[in-house]
């Protein structure tokens, strides 16, 4: 096993570079293993992602794969309702599950002897689900109660990623809102949820990682022991949700009874995610306009001209600039006093992004963004379950774990003249805007 | 691949989950721990995961109660928010763009006790950070305009703020639990806010952001001698006397009915309670923590059995301590569907009755004891979590040895421990209660239940 004590030491030019093991193989039934061992600290994270989302959901089932989801916790072959729960909890582990548009995941951080009970706990649910009626309809109403604290009793609840895809997509796949509708998850029903079971949840469709304080030989052993026998299944061939892009400008306008004050966000399609080369200058390209008080976006709305009331631009309807498919946007949302009108806003980030487009960058811009996004992106894999999500949806997406170690060079190599291109590509008119008023005001 | 059933007899046969293996302890953090000539206490950890450096500083900030209270925290809060605005030396402009140069961010925010400085650099840019830091507390300038631009942008976030159920909720909270007190008021209003100058944060920070007494916590990729001579070297013109307040006495609990503050319309009720807790230096802690635990501090807990896995009343129950100088509390949180807030109630209350007048049960408390000392693990794996935890331990008067001494602590509580810790400190009648809701709807069945006044 290599030393990986200090996981992370700076190359000799350029940004520091991470230098994690990863260690890959794969069962008969089609489970994708990653296996990357740091014996730093007695602590390990295994997660499961499986490549099914918001996306795939079908038409009717809004929200179904969030709903589904909860319904992974609610019982296995071996485990009865909250056992999941309090077998992570009482080995000392923290553990979630999340619904995003292109995979869903389960994770658990533990100290390193429950490591062999992690495994046991995910293989147990992919085994077999347990679905019962009364379980569905518990968390029905609990799903119901988080959309309530998240959206509908919030100010801003759901800006802009639930109210703006309508506006940005045609597709009821990239279009429809992830969280649901009450209807759709009241309608939801046993035998729903047993077809997508077995149509997304075949090991075949799935990604492990385990990160940490682990041997991987002994991984290997307890994988094949807890997975193996699985039976692997036909895995759905993942469909294409490309749209064209847009030729003119769409906006649209949401009320929101609980907001005080306006917000808008404005849209544009990046190129696919799947090639790294073009679509990370998008990346780089919202943060040089957004990433602190240095960006342009700040610097000119809220130092020099003080229009606004904050400012913020990120790749990714969620933010998830590095875990989604295509399509994805690059946003900028801005919320802003009743005093600064909507087009203002508009025609302010539109001076900023063409001066952008046309001058380039300044001496050193593009160094120092680049750097403080390296500085974060080690920041989020230095605790081992960020580590176990980043190098599972990398081998999810890109079949390449190893992008863990990677990235910050191909950030590098992100050139000023690639992220002024798309800065000319971010139009008015291949935009989607959204406002969003105080119900009420004018 | 052939498709297989998978509700099969075999697929369904239930396996044993396997036993726990052998735990491997973490070694407990070797810290470099010096009080420079001015009254800085340094702490300093190696801890090379990433090549980042993670730096929390702290510094004595207490506030006035009474009349004074309203301005202090409205010119507390704008000094946290304005103190990167300008030195000496460098624009806010300049500022923004250094810090992104060396790959590194700080944040300044300050409370009722202290003014939290909270930053990560990448390892190599770790000199310029502190050069930067020691600017900013013997030179922030805070420029007029600036001040006057913020100053606006306060009042407008204020008001987005104050648009959330949770922080109404928390307002009314604090307010009827501490009244005049600074643990009253945690946010200014907007007039104040309109009211501060930049001679009065200039004048607040000479007189307030002193080495004396405050704590800079170093975790990541140094050597923890150099580091500490680094410090010493950037902040050693860092001088300034400083007046150190101590935060009042707290008054004592109130005697007052649940309180219902009305949101008409609303979907939920945001329900908040809270009562006084012993601090973690408490011998009666490490059991109370237990109880908490099992009643709802964490997702295996009763009330979240209860009241989301049984009942579907709600999303996200959850129990949890804060543990300010003057005085700890236990707070309770949930978001219940409209309809359901007084049957949500009572089921809470019923929780809290158990917990404080039943013993629980030996497999109960000893999960609960695996999670605490597990989570302390988990939590101190990451450069970040250390830094954090480390800063608040060594805040409140403890050290690193709590990560070895505190899961001892556990391991000796017994279930009679927990019932007489419960017993003491969370019984529903030692609680204060707000609720943020469409009173219209739930102020009379709440009154089945306990007297409500409306706010």
């Amino acid at each position: 096993m290599p030393s990986t004590r200090s996981a992370a030491r700076p190359r000799r030019t350029g940004s520091p570079s991470p230098s994690y093991a990863v260690e890959r193989f794969s069962l008969d039934n089609g489970l994708r293993v990653v296996v990357s061992p740091d014996t730093s600290s007695p602590v390990v994270a295994v997660a499961v992602y499986y490549d099914v989302g918001m996306r795939s959901e079908p038409e009717g089932r809004t929200g179904f794969a969030h709903l589904f989801e909860h319904l992974m916790f609610q019982g296995s072959a071996s485990l009865g309702k909250t056992e999941h729960f309090t077998y992570v909890q009482g080995s000392g582990g923290t553990l979630n599950g999340s619904t995003h548009v292109d995979y869903t995941n389960y994770y658990e951080t533990l100290p390193s002897n429950a490591a062999e009970v992690a495994l046991f706990l995910e293989a147990d649910r992919m085994r077999s689900v347990a679905l019962t009626q009364e379980n569905l309809d518990n968390q029905v109403a609990v799903v119901q109660n988080e959309i309530r604290v998240n959206v509908q009793n919030r100010p801003y609840g759901g800006f802009p990623w639930i109210t703006l895809p309508p506006i940005l997509y045609d597709s009821f796949a990239n279009s429809h809102d992830g969280y649901g509708s009450f209807v759709d998850l009241e309608s939801a029903t046993l035998d729903d949820a047993r077809s997508f079971f077995d149509r997304y949840y075949a090991p075949g469709n799935a990604v492990l990682t385990v990160a940490g304080d682990v041997s991987p030989d002994q991984i290997r052993e307890w994988v094949e022991q807890h997975y193996g026998d699985i039976p692997g299944r036909d895995t759905p061939q993942r469909p294409s949700f490309a749209e064209p892009p847009l030729t003119a400008e769409r906006r649209a306008l949401v009320l929101d009874r609980l907001a005080p004050a306006p917000a808008v966000a404005m849209a544009w399609r990046t190129p696919d995610p799947a090639d790294l080369a073009t679509f990370l200058p998008y990346v780089v390209l919202a943060e040089v306009l957004t990433d602190g008080d240095a960006a342009r976006l700040q610097d000119r709305m809220l130092m020099r001209d003080r229009s606004v009331t904050s400012v913020g631009g990120y790749v990714g309807i969620m933010g998830d600039a590095l875990d989604a498919r295509d399509p994805t946007p690059l946003i900028v949302e801005v919320h802003h006093p009743d005093e600064t009108s909507v087009d203002r806003v508009l025609k302010t980030v539109d001076e900023e992004v063409d001066r952008l487009a046309t001058d380039g960058l300044t001496e050193g811009e593009l160094q120092r963004t680049v750097a403080r996004m390296t500085a974060r992106y080690l920041r989020e894999l230095d605790p081992v379950m960020g580590r176990a999500q980043q190098l599972s949806v990398f081998e999810q997406q890109r079949s390449r774990a190893e992008l863990v170690n990677e990235l910050p060079g191909l950030l590098d190599e992100v050139t000023a003249e690639a992220v002024q291109a798309a800065a000319g590509q971010l139009r008015p008119d291949n935009r989607a805007v959204l406002e969003l008023r105080p119900e009420g005001s004018s | 691949m052939t498709t297989t059933d998978t509700g099969s007899a075999q697929a369904l046969q239930p396996r044993a989950v396997p036993p726990l293996g052998k735990p491997r302890s973490a070694r407990l953090p070797t810290v470099a721990d010096t009080t420079l000539d001015n009254g800085l206490r340094v702490l300093a950890v190696r801890r090379p995961g990433v090549p980042l450096v993670e730096m929390r500083l702290r510094v004595p900030f207490a506030g006035p109660s009474g009349k004074a209270g309203e301005p202090h925290v409205a010119r507390a809060q704008l000094l946290g928010d304005t103190l990167l605005s300008g030195t000496d030396r460098r624009t806010a402009s300049q500022i923004a763009v250094d810090l992104q140069s060396l790959g590194g961010q700080l944040n300044a925010s300050t409370d009722a006790d202290r003014l939290g400085i909270s930053g990560s650099v990448l390892a190599s840019g770790f000199p310029g950070m502190l050069e930067l830091l020691g600017e900013l507390l013997t030179g922030a300038s805070y420029p007029r305009d600036e001040v006057v631009a913020e100053r606006d942008r306060l009042v407008q976030e204020l008001a987005i703020y104050r648009s959330q159920a949770a922080v109404v909720a928390r307002e009314a909270l604090l307010r009827r639990l501490y009244g005049d007190h600074p643990y009253g008021r945690e946010l200014p209003t907007a007039e104040a806010v309109q009211g501060v100058t930049p001679a009065q944060l200039r004048g607040l920070h000479a007189r307030r952001v002193a080495p004396g007494g405050s704590i800079l916590t170093i975790v990541g990729d140094v050597h923890p001698a150099r580091a500490v001579a680094q410090v010493q070297k950037a902040l050693n013109d860092w001088s300034t006397a400083g007046k150190e307040l101590v935060t009042p006495e707290l008054p004592p609990r109130p005697d007052v009915p649940a309180l219902l503050v009305d949101r008409p319309g609303a979907v939920q009720t945001t329900i908040r309670m809270a009562g006084a807790a012993p601090s973690r230096t408490s011998p009666e802690y490490a059991a109370l923590s237990l109880a908490n635990m099992v009643f709802g501090g964490y997702f295996s807990s009763r009330w979240v059995a209860n009241i989301r896995e049984d009942k579907g009343y709600t999303y996200s129950p959850h129990s949890v301590f804060e543990h300010p100088p003057a005085g700890s509390r236990l707070t309770l949180s949930t978001d219940v569907a409209t309809p359901v807030t007084a049957p949500s109630m009572l089921e809470t209350v019923y929780e809290l009755g158990r917990i404080a007048t039943l013993p629980v049960g030996q497999g109960e408390l000893d999960q609960a004891r695996r999670y605490a000392i597990g989570s302390l693990q988990v939590g101190t794996a990451s450069q970040g979590g250390l830094a954090s935890l480390l800063s608040m331990l060594v805040g409140s008067g403890l050290g690193v040895e709590y990560l070895r001494d505190y899961p001892k602590q556990l391991q000796a509580v017994t279930v009679d421990d927990v019932l007489a810790a419960a017993g003491t400190w969370m019984a529903p009648s030692r609680l204060t209660t707000v609720l943020v809701g469409d009173a219209d709807l739930v102020a009379e069945p709440l009154s089945a239940l306990f007297e409500v006044e409306r706010a």
